[in-house]
């Protein structure tokens, strides 16, 4: 198997981008990162800088003004750089659908790699998206 | 001959490849016991190989406006810590092979890392990277004080002599330096220095990933970056060896060097995990008070003959 892709998915770096959510999807990542969780053991850690990071994770739903940067956000990560919409609002926009303030859905502005539909989804959702999507990158079923 | 020797030196044995697997192994003790402390499980062992090998496969953005040294600055801090691995480990197999001065040498090129770091922060041309590079400044103002007046106590110690090799020598015939009041002394204060130089809490306010957003490394990515944690890497090998060779070298055969290495590692992961980040005023105030204050009691001491 390609080296390169089995070094990516043994280390995913996550970034956290937040388009406007409501916060309740934030605390349930957060809850992935503690000792009941904690997903440090297949080697996913947060970083602080778009730079270092493998995957966009986003939440929420973005209006004008957040669009533009999940734009450059997504242009300053170094490639290859997935993306993971956690929550209703990132995979769907829901009720949001006709908001004044809600000029399109995450997947508009990014290429989306998974959904994790949820609200709040729980982290063991979040996990088995994650799982999901390493299998996609294997090319596994 | 001599210099394939001394090439192999360099790449391999003591130098790159063999530091480079130890120290990414160290950081992999570390990782691990800092997450049984906070009960957690933690990574696999080979979780450091695995980051390095992807950020190697990574792309390599380079800022917009960036100098040259932006990408020169890596491989200049990896270099210079290699090389200090490579002169250390050559002097710990063999004492005589070390020449004149090389204490003096090793305490210049441990200060390029560093030095390095701030370069390639500062021309970046991002604001919190050239926080970020400010502050490594003040800490390497601050730390450099005490440490080099805690190697001057060894000096002292056995009778001013500036070759790491005699120095392991004069260990061997008369005891420890750790042993004596001035060198447990020293010992503490190196051990504080340490911790900054490799740039652990609770000194590692110029790379505050919640405050400033990993401040110097917030434009690398790939190789560069790849190469940086290398650089940390080795250094976490390299250091916790000075003292090893400065401060424990009655016994150097391997098994009692990796004894201590694991010694001075849990050492520095125990700092680590029970104290909070200083901010940088708090850090310069604590090297330049206590513990500069500690040193010069230590060199006072050894002129003593303690």
């Amino acid at each position: 198997m390609n080296l390169k892709l089995k070094a990516l998915t043994k280390s995913l770096w996550v970034f956290h981008a937040a388009c406007s959510p409501c916060n309740n999807c934030d605390i349930e990542i957060l809850d992935l990162l503690t000792p009941r969780y904690d997903v440090e053991r297949f080697g996913m850690v947060l970083v602080g800088s778009v730079r270092h990071a493998d995957v966009l994770l986003v939440t929420g739903v973005p209006n004008y003004k957040t669009k533009e940067r999940l734009k450059k956000l997504y242009a300053q990560a170094p490639q290859p750089c997935l993306v993971i919409a956690v929550g209703n609002c990132a995979c769907g926009r829901i009720m949001f659908k006709d908001s004044y303030n809600s000029p399109c859905a995450v997947d508009e502005i990014v290429p989306v790699s998974a959904y994790i539909p949820g609200c709040p989804p729980k982290p063991e959702a979040m996990i088995s998206g994650v799982v999901k999507l390493i299998n996609k990158l294997q090319g596994k079923k | 001959m001599k210099l394939l020797f001394n090439l192999f030196n360099y790449l391999v044995f003591p130098g790159f490849l063999f530091s480079a697997i130890i120290g990414l192994m160290a950081g992999w003790l570390d990782r691990k016991v800092t997450a049984r402390i906070q009960w957690r499980v933690g990574p696999p062992w080979y979780q450091n190989f695995a980051d390095i090998v992807k950020l190697l496969g990574k792309e390599t953005i380079v800022p917009q406006g960036a100098k040259s040294t932006f990408l020169l600055s890596p491989f200049l801090g990896l270099s210079s810590v290699i090389l200090v691995a490579t002169i250390l480990g050559v002097s710990l197999r063999l004492p005589q092979e070390s020449f004149m001065g090389d204490l003096i040498v090793v305490l210049y090129l441990l200060i390029i890392p560093a030095i390095s770091i701030i370069i390639g922060a500062s021309s970046s041309r991002n604001p919190l990277a050239s926080i970020g590079a400010s502050r490594e400044m003040k800490l390497v103002l601050a730390y450099e004080l005490p440490f080099i007046l805690s190697i001057i106590t060894i000096i002292i110690k056995s009778q001013g002599i500036i070759q790491i090799g005699s120095i392991i020598n004069h260990q061997i015939n008369f005891g420890s330096n750790l042993a004596s009041g001035s060198g447990f002394l020293a010992f503490i204060v190196a051990i504080f220095c340490m911790q900054a130089k490799l740039g652990f809490v609770p000194f590692d306010a110029s790379e505050a990933e919640q405050e400033i957003m990993a401040g110097t490394l917030i434009e690398y990515s790939g190789l560069p970056l790849a190469i940086f944690r290398l650089t940390k890497a080795i250094l976490l090998y390299t250091m916790p060896l000075l003292l090893i060779v400065l401060f424990l070298g009655k016994d150097i055969s391997p098994l009692f060097i990796i004894a201590k290495y694991i010694l001075i590692l849990v050492i520095i992961i125990l700092i680590k995990n029970t104290n909070p980040r200083l901010r940088i005023d708090q850090a310069i105030k604590f090297f330049w008070g206590p513990v500069t204050l500690l040193a010069i009691i230590a060199v006072g001491l050894a002129l003593l003959g303690k």
